[in-house]
């Protein structure tokens, strides 16, 4: 090949293969947009008129009826513990489920694939349908709301510890054993202090997440700030409404601020 | 936490008690039983929550599909709500991402963008929902709505971190050609950072998918209001038909784009 036939080639990126599959990847999408932007039931006249509804919105919620701070702060009490109990009591779920599901710690694929089936069970019902599902079983409350939040982030937690526990380094576990440690030895000397900071990482990581999320389980009857919602939702009372988004609103930036916090300080 | 076997000799030993943070284990378990007090845990109460499951239990089973041609309306429209919301969501994102990636961009630009971020993701997107089926009405217009901005508060920020990643070599290198803010993007960024969008993109369709099953709670359309319903006319077979294909469609949804994450690593 002379050199002028070698510049003169068609350099391309990918191969044959790739490139159909980018294509029909694309394809596929646009499809399914435009499938569902053609069959999807929506209003138009509803869109015209809602920034006047918008306008109305919040002309209805100012001035905000800061009398009802009494009880959305109870019931703002409420919800962190729900979020912090539900953590807790998710992460000492996910702890020995965590260590069964990797592959390291378990070399039994039969056991790691049942871990992995409780994770992807847990993550994919709603913590709502949590809520619901509890709120039948142990009647309306915080206990429900506290199991919901648990049962939800098992499947969060322990899979990112199980990740954890896999990049562990072997050498440390191989000393333990080579000096006669039982297993319980090794997890709790060898495994446990390598994912310790990880641990702590994705307790921290969860909390945050759980604190929005408790928020919400009230509309349900699970407990918390969400009840205080739903309360003024129903009674139509938008002022009251208004105090209780922005006291969510403040909470999560303050455990945001939190958690950035002692994630530059401790981990 | 258990101490290793001590030795005669006042050698040192292989593993100190750590006093701190035994007490601080102390301490945790000490907030768990305020709190658990606070909230009116009681032991009567699970017992009889028990007993109460088993009986909800025993009426979910068998699952109901008498009424399938409910439970595939509402899934259908879960699933427009959520492509359709994914889509403008990233449409969205892209820009919003740009500006506030604080390699590129300076800090008069990325602040107002952070902060656009910020106030997008800190509401849940059922609360989101709520304020837009006041503000369009009742159905998928407000589900989507919802979805949206929650796909801004949580892309936008994957994308700028992801931006802010990328090595500025290529960049510099498409900038001395001289070429324009464009063609530097399309040319020095995109390539660098396609294959994490992607990924963020699908784990967004995901997302919202599982947010798209929960809007009809509170209007906002979707298989929500149908489960709702059922929900509270005790209708618990019918409860767990549609439990059942919501956790099916999700795992498909898992598959398809861990399929399209594998055709652009």
């Amino acid at each position: 090949m002379s050199v002028a036939a070698r510049l003169e080639r068609d350099w391309r990126r990918f191969t044959p293969v790739q490139r159909l599959a980018r294509h029909a990847f694309y394809v596929a999408t646009a499809a399914t947009v435009v499938l569902s932007l053609r069959t999807v039931e929506v209003i138009p006249e509803f869109l015209y008129d809602a920034p006047a509804q918008m306008g109305d919105l919040f002309g209805r919620m100012w001035p905000m009826d800061w009398r009802y701070f009494g009880p959305t702060w109870d019931a703002l009490v409420e919800t962190l513990h729900i979020a912090t109990l539900g953590t807790i009591l998710a992460l000492l779920m996910a702890v020995p489920i965590g260590f069964l599901a990797a592959r390291n710690v378990t070399p039994n694929p039969a056991l790691n694939l049942f871990a992995k089936f409780i994770f992807v069970t847990s993550r994919s019902v709603n913590s709502l349908v949590w809520a619901l599902l509890f709120v039948a079983v142990f009647g309306p409350g915080p206990l429900a709301g506290t199991l919901a939040i648990a049962f939800r982030s098992i499947g969060f937690t322990g899979k990112l510890l199980a990740e954890a526990l896999e990049e562990g380094d072997r050498g440390a576990i191989e000393a333990l054993t080579a000096a006669g440690a039982p297993k319980l030895s090794t997890i709790v000397l060898g495994y446990w202090p390598q994912a310790r900071p990880a641990f702590w990482s994705i307790a921290l990581f969860r909390w945050d997440i759980n604190i929005r999320e408790s928020a919400v389980l009230g509309l349900v009857g699970a407990g918390g700030i969400g009840v205080a919602l739903d309360t003024a939702l129903n009674l139509l009372y938008w002022d009251q409404v208004a105090v209780v988004l922005a006291t969510i609103f403040a909470v999560v930036v303050l455990t945001e601020m939190a958690v950035t916090l002692i994630r530059a300080r401790v981990i | 936490m258990k101490a290793a076997p001590q030795s005669a000799a006042p050698a040192r030993r292989g593993f100190e008690p750590n006093w701190p943070a035994r007490l601080g284990w102390a301490l945790l378990l000490l907030y768990v039983v305020y709190a658990g007090s606070r909230l009116g845990f009681t032991w009567e109460r699970f017992a009889a929550g028990l007993e109460h499951g088993g009986r909800f239990l025993a009426r979910m089973f068998p699952p109901n599909f008498e009424r399938w041609r409910l439970l595939s309306d509402g899934i259908v429209e879960s699933l427009q709500i959520a492509v359709i919301a994914t889509f403008f969501g990233i449409l969205l994102s892209l820009p919003v991402g740009l500006l506030a990636s604080r390699n590129l961009m300076p800090p008069w630009i990325t602040w107002p963008a952070r902060g656009l971020i910020a106030l997008c993701r800190s509401f849940h997107p059922i609360i989101v929902a709520i304020l837009f089926v006041k503000a369009l009405g009742f159905g998928a217009l407000a589900g989507i709505m919802a979805l949206i901005v929650a796909s801004i508060g949580f892309i936008s920020k994957l994308f700028a971190e992801a931006i802010e990643e990328i090595s500025l070599k290529q960049v510099e290198a498409v900038r001395a050609t001289g070429a324009g803010f464009m063609n530097v993007l399309i040319m020095g960024v995109q390539p660098q950072v396609l294959p994490r969008f992607i990924g963020f993109a699908t784990y967004q369709l995901d997302s919202n998918l599982r947010n798209s099953t929960m809007v009809g709670i509170v209007g906002g359309g979707g298989i929500g209001a149908t489960l709702f319903t059922a929900y509270q006319r005790f209708d618990f077979d019918f409860v767990l038909a549609i439990l059942i294909v919501i956790v099916a469609l999700i795992m498909a949804a898992e598959i398809v784009s861990g399929w399209a994450r594998r055709v652009f690593q």
